[in-house]
């Protein structure tokens, strides 16, 4: 039973993945489309951040908006991606306590 | 002398993965507590571990292996499951399609499995290093990328599996902001160099904040993408692709 749920959970994960490497080739997308596709990534990493990330502490919504305002300042100053990381993960460590 | 300069600043296939790897270095961060506590959850579920590891392997979907184990756990039907992850993962098609977009010079052989490995966070990655994609060698980058990504998660989920929960708790739920910080350190430096983008991000925030009101996070999220990024079309500049 598990087995026929974990094969039907690898079609519905890969089919969705695969279908547009496999047809990008046939096509040519206007103007507009690729400037829409272009601006998926960044839609994409609001929808990923907010508002899941109230819900890092599952008690207290503030901890990981206060975790993500510290990641913010770190960005802004420039950091590497790994240290805004860190940075996130000791702030809501210590908030935790 | 010159001759030596040029070939020193023309990466390798070798480079290219390391450069992928370092790039990649965050989502280990972030999936190894995650994959970790996925490991433990599906044992709780009642899922082997083999069956758990196997889904990690050929599944790789962190939020529908969490959604899966759950929903065996409570004994729900196997075509349940399998339509609310086709519903979750529904996402991982328009960014496939925003991914794919910009590999037309990378070969089908290449293509296919690169993108059989997006996840949220991989996807995430490679969008803000979309150049890498022009470059010789280009491929090597993103596959070093996801294969850093699969191994933290399929290691992870194995170690969970077997060990349980070896991480202290205060510890591992703090590093769930890990995910969340990594892509805000993605989306900042795009927002300095364009203020455009960060609202294109605010407005799929706000979307997704209203739509996951009405409907299931899968479709928010969907929803919220593919409406947000159309506020692209009208924000940004001309792309030459």
């Amino acid at each position: 039973m598990i087995f026929v749920i974990i094969v039907g959970m690898v079609l519905v994960t890969m089919i969705p993945r695969a279908i547009p490497a496999l047809i990008v080739d046939k096509l040519e997308f206007r103007d507009w489309v690729n400037r829409w596709l272009n601006g998926i990534p960044f839609a994409a990493l609001g929808a990923l951040i907010f508002p899941g990330i109230m819900t890092v502490q599952g008690e207290d919504p503030r901890i990981g908006l206060l975790g993500g305002l510290v990641a913010i300042g770190l960005a802004l100053l420039g950091l590497n991606v790994i240290l805004v990381v860190f940075g996130a993960i000791i702030t809501v460590f210590l908030l935790s306590m | 002398m010159e001759r030596e300069a040029q070939e020193a600043s023309l990466p390798t296939a070798k480079d290219m993965m390391k450069k992928g790897f370092i790039v990649g270095f965050p989502i280990m961060l972030g999936y190894l507590p995650i994959a970790l506590t996925y490991g433990v959850l599906a044992k709780q579920a009642g899922l082997t571990l083999l069956e758990l590891v196997a889904m990690s392997v050929l599944v790789f979907a962190g939020a529908s292996q969490f959604m899966g184990a759950n929903m065996i756990a409570i004994g729900a039907g196997a075509a349940e499951i399998i339509i609310a992850t086709l519903v979750l993962n529904f996402r991982h098609f328009v960014m496939s399609l925003s991914f794919v977009n910009h590999m037309r010079d990378i070969g089908l052989r290449w293509k296919v499995p690169l993108s059989l490995g997006l996840t949220d966070e991989t996807f995430a990655v490679s969008a803000i290093h979309k150049d890498e994609g022009k470059k010789k060698y280009g491929r090597y980058f993103y596959a070093g990328l996801i294969l850093t990504a699969y191994f933290s998660w399929v290691f992870g989920s194995l170690l969970g599996g077997l060990l349980g929960d070896i991480i202290p708790e205060r510890l591992s739920e703090s590093m769930g902001i890990a995910l969340y910080a990594m892509f805000i350190g993605l989306l900042i430096p795009s927002v300095k160099k364009e203020l455009k983008v960060g609202l294109i991000a605010v407005v799929a925030m706000l979307l997704n904040y209203v739509f996951g009101m009405f409907m299931s996070d899968g479709w928010a999220i969907v929803l919220a993408t593919v409406i947000g990024g159309f506020s692209g079309v009208f924000l940004l500049k001309e792309d030459t692709r």
